[in-house]
């Protein structure tokens, strides 16, 4: 999985956040609505979403890279309704192309939104939403300590190649088992001094 | 197991919506009442910590990788209302930022991970760790816990799937449960060795008296394996102020009141007979179903340019039948139970026979 990508202000940008997810949110529901028969109709909006993927300049290897690690899911769920009895005449070849088509619209519209909108900004609109304060809360903590995180396991993963072994294969599921145990207890110690920090910044929930 | 958007039709989305935001909704109002302020900033933590840890890639036979899913993990060291809340940020994570799941589905991952898979296996680890107690109980029951929720939640998700009409309940269910079932068995592995890791550094994080690990607390074992071939191991010594800074039982479980246990039993179960329970009881209804909600059931009698590859609903080479799936789960479940047994055994032996940390 990539580290979190870093929204350039580009074209799709410059929208306010709530508008990109409101628009969003109303494709997808538009595309979910579209019926079996009319399958095909979807390639249209395929075409113009790629357009604009490539109008709005952002990083095409990143963008590419999710859009290749999310596809095999979607066409593996979807090849069951080729496999299903019956399956691989006209029905299901026609379910294949929908479900195929459809998820695969809604991922481009959910990457395009990833990538133009900062995470900040979707979990500000979501407390508009009037989503309970601990989430919201969570959420925020979660996404500014990811980072923190991967750095501190990419840390303990340098230190560990610096002390000079390679682990024997067998070993090395006890290796990592034992950095994330690490991970786990170097989270629960720094929650402490982030609530200590916090409460010396005046937060109040 | 993440199911994308477009998978699920409408009524299913919406039903799990609900029953998922309900479970939100006791998991919230619970962690709230119970849980001391000073401990908010560990559920951002450790949402970040189980995202970080899902990145650690476990190598399997093949070329090809496993990683940690971490509900029950989390729901071991956490409890269950603070398990649901940490997947449910995990979950909502993967959506917007890496079209991991998709939005319109968010209520139904967050129902078969956080609810089934969480909430599922920590009542299972729970109900373990009181007919064994101590290390090894804990390490039975989080491997044995971790398998079962993973298979729960996947069959969960085929009911889903199902419902919508877009797979048939008697292929999916045997196929995405059996891999499931092998997948789980990555993820028990995993989850005890992480629990054993932590006890042997901080048992009080896993509810244990400090006497259960030999640790010499000024000394973190790290990085290295700690196994008996002792000439590899390194230690380095924490900065003091990592440790004293952490009160011991920093997040012990707090006992959880039976009355969201019973909500959230509920929820599941309304959940379960709403997806499995139609399924489960007409087995061949599950195309007619699909090709009625699509529309093109009066396509059903033309002929077929290909064999089928599962003529009549069984899978070939499997024997088929609510009895046979009924035994087979049952050897099954047993087989991993021993499993469990012997490697939370051996993890705690080791533990044992390995003082020197």
């Amino acid at each position: 999985m990539d580290a979190p990508h870093n929204p350039t202000p580009t074209n799709p940008s410059r929208f306010s956040a709530s508008l990109k997810f409101t628009a969003a949110i109303l494709l997808i529901l538009a595309t979910l609505a579209v019926p079996a028969r009319f399958a095909l109709w979807l390639l249209i909006p395929l075409v113009i979403l790629c357009l604009l993927v490539l109008l709005s300049r952002i990083p095409l290897k990143p963008f590419l890279k999710r859009l290749l690690l999310v596809e095999p899911v979607l066409v593996g769920i979807a090849a069951f309704s080729l496999l299903q009895p019956g399956g691989g005449g006209v029905g299901g070849g026609q379910l294949f192309t929908l479900l195929l088509l459809r998820s695969t619209l809604c991922v481009i519209i959910m990457l395009l939104l990833a990538h133009t909108t900062p995470f900040h900004q979707i979990v500000t609109i979501l407390r508009k939403l009037r989503v309970p304060g601990l989430l919201v809360t969570t959420l925020w903590l979660m996404h500014r300590y990811l980072n923190v995180l991967l750095e501190e396991s990419q840390r303990m993963r340098r230190a560990r190649r610096c002390r000079t072994f390679v682990p024997h294969r067998s070993h090395l599921w006890h290796t990592l088992s034992t950095v994330a145990g690490q991970l786990f207890i170097r989270s629960t110690s720094r929650a402490q001094r982030v609530y200590d920090a916090m409460c010396a910044r005046g937060w109040n929930e | 197991m993440h199911i994308p958007d477009g998978f699920l039709d409408p009524k299913t989305a919406l039903a799990t919506g609900i029953l998922a935001a309900a479970g939100l909704a006791v998991a919230l109002r619970q962690t709230h009442k119970n849980l001391p302020r000073k401990q908010i900033p560990l559920l951002g933590l450790s949402a970040a910590f189980v995202f970080t840890a899902q990145m650690l890639n476990f190598p399997v036979a093949g070329g090809t990788s496993g990683h940690l899913i971490g509900a029950v993990l989390t729901a071991a060291l956490l409890g269950p209302s603070a398990a649901v809340i940490v997947i449910s940020c995990v979950l909502i994570v993967q959506c917007f930022m890496f079209a991991d799941g998709g939005i319109t589905t968010l209520g139904a991952n967050i129902f078969n991970m956080a609810l089934v898979g969480g909430v599922g296996g920590w009542t299972l680890y729970h109900l373990l760790t009181r007919i064994f107690p101590g290390l090894f109980g804990r390490i039975l029951g989080a491997t044995f816990a971790a398998w079962a929720s993973t298979v729960l939640a996947s069959i969960a998700c085929a009911g889903q799937l199902a419902a919508s009409g877009t797979v048939t309940w008697s292929l999916a269910f045997p196929t995405i449960a059996g891999i499931h079932a092998l997948i789980g068995i990555g993820e028990g592995l995993i989850t005890a060795l992480v629990l054993a890791a932590i006890a042997r550094t901080r048992p009080d994080l896993l509810g244990l008296p400090p006497e259960t690990c030999p640790t010499t607390p000024s000394r973190v074992p790290c990085l290295t394996g700690q196994g008996p071939e002792g000439g590899r191991q390194a230690c380095v010594d924490q900065p003091s102020a990592e440790k004293s800074s952490t009160p011991p039982s920093t997040s012990t479980p707090a006992p959880q009141p039976y009355a969201s246990l019973l909500a959230y039993g509920l929820l599941i179960t309304l959940g379960l007979a709403l997806f499995i329970s139609p399924l489960a009881s007409t087995w061949p209804d599950g195309l007619d179903r699909a090709a009625q909600s699509l529309g093109f059931h009066h396509l059903e009698s033309t002929t077929r340019p290909l064999p089928a590859p599962a003529p009549d609903y069984k899978i070939p080479g499997l024997p088929s039948g609510p009895l046979a799936t009924s035994l087979t789960a049952a050897l099954g479940s047993l087989l991993v139970f021993t499993l469990s047994y012997l490697l939370a055994h051996s993890l705690t032996r080791q533990t044992k026979s390995n003082p020197k940390h």
